[in-house]
């Protein structure tokens, strides 16, 4: 167990390494100057001298990948050019409200999808597992951040009973917080729900004809009870995994459904970064992203490893 | 046709998305008003006090709006998938035929390309080359080439083991040309029923696109930035935000029904 520890946290640090390098070389190779796409046609050369020597533009591509490599061990992501602060500050402010909405959105999607599935996998085939179906198809199609604009419309234009959008801050206190982080986060809930659902009926029909789940049955246990304490239990691991897969989609997802409701995630912040060119910023916001989407994957691979012990002797 | 009509996925799905692109290729023809064109005396009317679907604030008509839409999102999602399915494809033959080490620098690559989100990436290029129709396909386009490489190298890699293959291998034919009579034609249902499902994706990313203004520039009509638009205006017309919404989830509906229908019609395990 310990050596594919090693040998996965191993290949997890290359891969992090080659996109950080790959996110670098495409920002450089693309055409443009940072500095001049930062300071905007009517820039004095000096100025724009000035910016390109202290984002390092002077420097050949290596010196200033290792530069900023070794200021990301240093927990340094560099300096915003719009914020004037640390884009390391920026990003742990913004993910306050990124990392919440989307661990609320993850738990929404899971105890909508988790009955859903099972009970349309129950009811396999019937009038349930339909109405399920037409839920996961439906709320697959529709966009995460149209569902946001008619959240806005029903619960804040229509009944006025929740925030159009905005952020309090959590010094405003927890329910607040999380009263403002509710409608997006039920937004960004919705197609996670649709695609888990499928999974998660998927999953318990295959499992529910095992030997396990009929011996449950056969000592006496109520369907329910096997099917709860046995199938379900099982069937979790490609939920999961699904979960693991669509983390992509939950933070492109996020980065809409902050801009539909004005919250001050890392989403948004990547969009503000865009529209002031602030292109530090952005680097650094994608590849914490994308460092983010690695990682939850690397996890998923390992809570498979330790859920199940016939895949760790796969690995071997 | 009957077994056809039997499968209700697969119909709904096919009717769907053929008015999608009827709707879509009649927009280049003929729209009930010219879509551009403002009419400040009838701005924000509500559907059918102006017009079939209302009009917005500029006093466009929503309808016609929505048909250039649909040409505008299709066309850039068609562009984009094909270009993800034809270079995905090609490296996961390639891989297939090649196998060591070249599999898993591809593999490892893949990951790597598909942790950075379509929005992100096109964010990135926009900054650089500018937003519009050419950064979408591409930031989409992109982010689909793992999906097909992966799934090309998969079915591929299937198609090696076969006895016809192996009788070909030993008479000597050339990998590449075993790859391109044997192979491809062999997994071309799979990568058809892919392109299908991925079109739905790449409209909902098209859509998420437009509308943070990365898009097709103003006044170019686009799904998404109807929908931006439409934001501003949530307690007066609140209808602007439900048709746009409306049409991006039908196309993808249908998109996702038919996919799921090919598969099911293309797949020989289940025709029994």
């Amino acid at each position: 167990m310990i050596s594919i520890l090693i040998r996965r946290t191993l290949s997890l640090a290359i891969t992090l390494l080659v996109v950080s390098l790959l996110i670098f070389t495409v920002m450089d190779l693309l055409p443009g100057d940072p500095a001049a796409i930062m300071l905007g046609t009517s820039a004095s050369p000096e100025t724009l001298a000035a910016l390109q020597k202290q984002l390092g533009l002077d420097q050949p591509l290596p010196v200033r990948y290792l530069a900023w490599l070794g200021g990301v061990f240093r927990g340094d992501l560099g300096q915003s050019y719009t914020y004037g602060v640390p884009v390391a500050g920026l990003i742990a402010e913004r993910l306050a409200v990124t990392l919440p909405l989307a661990l609320i959105a993850i738990v929404l999607s899971v105890a909508v999808a988790i009955p859903l599935g099972v009970q349309a996998a129950r009811k396999h085939n019937g009038l349930f597992d339909f109405v399920a179906g037409l839920f996961s198809y439906i709320s697959i199609a529709v966009p995460a951040f149209w569902v946001g604009l008619l959240l806005i419309i029903l619960f804040s234009t229509m009944l006025g009973w929740m925030p159009a959008g905005g952020f309090p801050g959590w010094d405003a206190g927890l329910v607040a917080g999380l009263k403002a982080l509710l409608l997006p986060a039920v937004a960004l809930a919705l197609p996670q729900a649709g695609v888990l659902t499928r999974v998660a009926r998927a999953a318990v029909l295959e499992v529910m004809n095992e030997d396990f789940v009929r011996t449950a049955r056969a000592k006496g246990l109520s369907e329910g009870v096997a099917i709860w304490r046995h199938a379900v239990p099982n069937a979790l691991v490609p939920v999961f995994t699904m979960l693991g897969l669509q983390f992509t989609f939950l933070i492109a997802g996020a980065v809409l459904v902050e801009n539909v409701f004005n919250l001050p995630g890392l989403g948004r912040l990547a969009y503000q970064a865009l529209s002031q060119r602030d292109i530090i910023v952005m680097q650094d916001v994608v590849l914490f992203f994308s460092a983010l989407v690695i990682l939850m994957n690397f996890l998923v691979d390992l809570a498979y490893l330790v859920v199940d012990p016939r895949l760790r002797a796969n690995a071997q | 046709m009957r077994k056809t009509l039997r499968r209700p996925v697969f119909f709904i799905g096919f009717v769907i998305t053929l008015a999608l692109f009827a709707v879509a290729l009649l927009s280049l023809v003929w729209t009930p008003f010219p879509p551009t064109k403002m009419n400040i005396v009838h701005k924000l009317k509500a559907p059918l006090d102006f017009g079939l679907l209302g009009t917005d604030q500029f006093g466009r008509d929503v309808a016609s709006m929505l048909m250039v839409g649909a040409w505008n999102s299709l066309s850039t999602s068609i562009l984009a998938v094909l270009l993800g399915a034809s270079v995905g494809t090609a490296i996961g033959v390639v891989v297939a035929m090649r196998r060591g080490w070249l599999e898993l620098v591809v593999m490892r690559g893949c990951d790597i390309i598909f942790a950075v989100p379509p929005i992100l990436s096109a964010m990135m290029l926009g900054a650089f080359i500018g937003s519009g129709r050419f950064t979408a396909i591409i930031a989409i386009g992109t982010f689909m080439v793992p999906v097909f490489a992966r799934l090309a190298l998969g079915a591929a890699l299937q198609i090696w083991t076969r006895d016809y293959v192996t009788a070909a291998v030993s008479m000597g034919r050339p990998k590449a040309k075993i790859t391109l009579v044997h192979v491809l034609p062999n997994i071309s249902n799979q990568i058809i029923v892919q392109i299908t499902i991925q079109l739905g994706l790449a409209i909902l990313t098209e859509a998420g696109l437009s509308f943070l203004g990365l898009g097709m520039p103003p006044p170019t009509p686009t799904w998404g930035r109807m929908l931006a638009d439409a934001q501003t205006f949530l307690g007066q017309a609140p209808w602007l935000a439900l048709m746009p919404g409306l049409a991006i989830a039908l196309a993808v509906l249908g998109l996702n029904m038919l996919g799921d229908g090919l598969r099911d019609l293309l797949d020989p395990r289940d025709n029994s």
